[in-house]
């Protein structure tokens, strides 16, 4: 990256968006500090309120255009976890409508240009990855006991091969929250840098910048769809996760 | 360390700020204090709030449908009503029907008998009128023929003028 920046006209940082940079100054960034981070998580609450808590205060039985599409999420979010975890797990929708919101609004968020995308940070995806890691596994042994482990003790394989099996559900148990995270993370990453590099090329290519910047049209609606899908990724898997939790004899 | 990223910041960022740790703390509290505030949101209002109107919302519709339902019901009952007060009606209409002809049966039946017995009243005193005619010309005539006989046998036979003998003679020849 230096090298481009000492010989020619380009300009590519892809990797600055994601810094970490204080609001105010430019001191030290310690655990409190109000940073970008803040800002951003800040004005996603403010929309998550704006949506979902503003948009339906007519409580009319004939909802207004903004208060049909808190109930769409709302609804779209219920029916995907009762479809896949079943009535029990109906239980901890807070838990995962807030996971799915934040996720996607921070997302959406994230491709105003020039915004900063939380969700774009390993350190943000793996917390709430590592929360429903640690919470659904929690669920497991307090709601089946050691019957939790049946989860990984496949009964209706041959018993020759369920040892094997076992170790092989227990190694993709464990690396759940590391793929779960790194889904999110990545993609966010990915899809924000693809953007920059393409404009990086904008600016040094004079008249031909064209490509790059219809280029940069075609990944920005590419992007749009995918914030929606890693959003609704993060809530299904966790849906998933969270069943097995409930019913772990259901393979 | 502190220093470097400083560095870093006011320049270009090397490498992946993704993996920089001393960011993590930060991140990671205001990623928590976010998904608290968030939870609360949702759980306190939101959520609450939705879920009402949701139910609300498939309360009416589930009563209009009833609503709907009792309409059709009523509906129902309205139209075989109409077609009982019709058939009724027709009922009623014949029967009136009936009733009426046998009045005015009836009353032409009297007008009938009535005008039949004026009819044999008055033959009967035509007849009698009539009878009282035949015999005041009957009389007329015996008188006439007696008379005529008288004057005959006056003329013919004075000798053998008997007045009673010839009217005799005319009334059983009458008879004959």
């Amino acid at each position: 990256m230096a090298a481009e920046e000492a010989g020619n006209g380009f300009n590519i940082h892809p990797m600055d968006q994601f810094v970490v940079k204080p609001l105010f100054g430019h001191g030290d960034i310690l655990w409190y500090t109000p940073t970008n981070v803040t800002l951003w998580m800040g004005i996603t609450v403010l929309v998550i309120i704006a949506l979902l808590v503003l948009g339906t205060r007519g409580r009319a039985v004939v909802p207004s255009r903004s208060q049909s599409i808190a109930e769409s999420i709302y609804v779209f979010v219920y029916k995907m976890l009762e479809d896949i975890a079943g009535k029990e797990g109906l239980k901890y929708f807070p838990y995962i409508f807030t996971l799915f919101i934040f996720i996607l609004v921070a997302n959406i968020l994230g491709l105003i240009p020039g915004a900063f995308t939380t969700t774009s940070h390993i350190a943000v995806t793996a917390v709430m990855a590592m929360a429903v890691f640690t919470t659904v596994t929690l669920i497991g042994f307090y709601k089946n006991g050691v019957g939790f482990l049946g989860l990984f003790w496949i009964s209706s394989a041959p018993l020759v091969l369920r040892p094997i099996l076992a170790l092989i559900e227990i190694i993709s148990y464990f690396v759940r929250p590391i793929s779960h995270s790194i889904r999110l993370a990545g993609n966010m990453m990915a899809g924000h840098a693809v953007i920059k590099v393409f404009a990086g090329f904008a600016g040094a290519l004079g008249v031909f910048s064209i490509f790059p910047i219809v280029a940069i049209m075609a990944v920005y609606g590419l992007e749009m769809l995918v914030v929606c899908i890693q959003a609704y990724v993060f809530a299904i898997l966790t849906c998933v996760y969270l069943n097995d939790a409930l019913h772990p004899g259901g393979h | 360390m502190a220093s470097e990223t400083h560095a870093a910041v006011s320049e270009h960022y090397v490498g992946m700020p993704q993996l920089n740790f001393e960011w993590f703390p930060n991140q990671i509290f205001w990623l928590v204090v976010t998904l608290v505030a968030v939870f609360f949101i949702l759980n306190r209002i939101a959520i609450p709030r939705i879920a009402n109107v949701l139910a609300e919302r498939h309360d009416t519709i589930q009563r209009d449908l009833e609503k709907a339902e009792e309409l059709k019901q009523k509906a129902v009952e309205a139209e075989d009503a109409y077609n009982k007060a019709l058939a009724d009606a027709r009922i009623a209409a014949s029967q009136i029907v009936a009733e009426t002809k046998a009045a005015i049966q009836k009353d032409l039946d009297k007008a009938i008998a009535k005008a039949d017995a004026e009819i044999s009243a008055k033959t009967a005193e035509g007849e009698v009128k009539i009878k009282e005619i035949r015999d005041n010309a009957t009389k007329a005539v015996k008188v006439v023929a007696t008379d005529t006989a008288v004057a005959i046998v006056d003329a013919v036979m004075p000798a053998a003028s008997d007045a009673k003998a010839i009217t005799a003679a005319v009334t059983t020849r009458l008879k004959g």
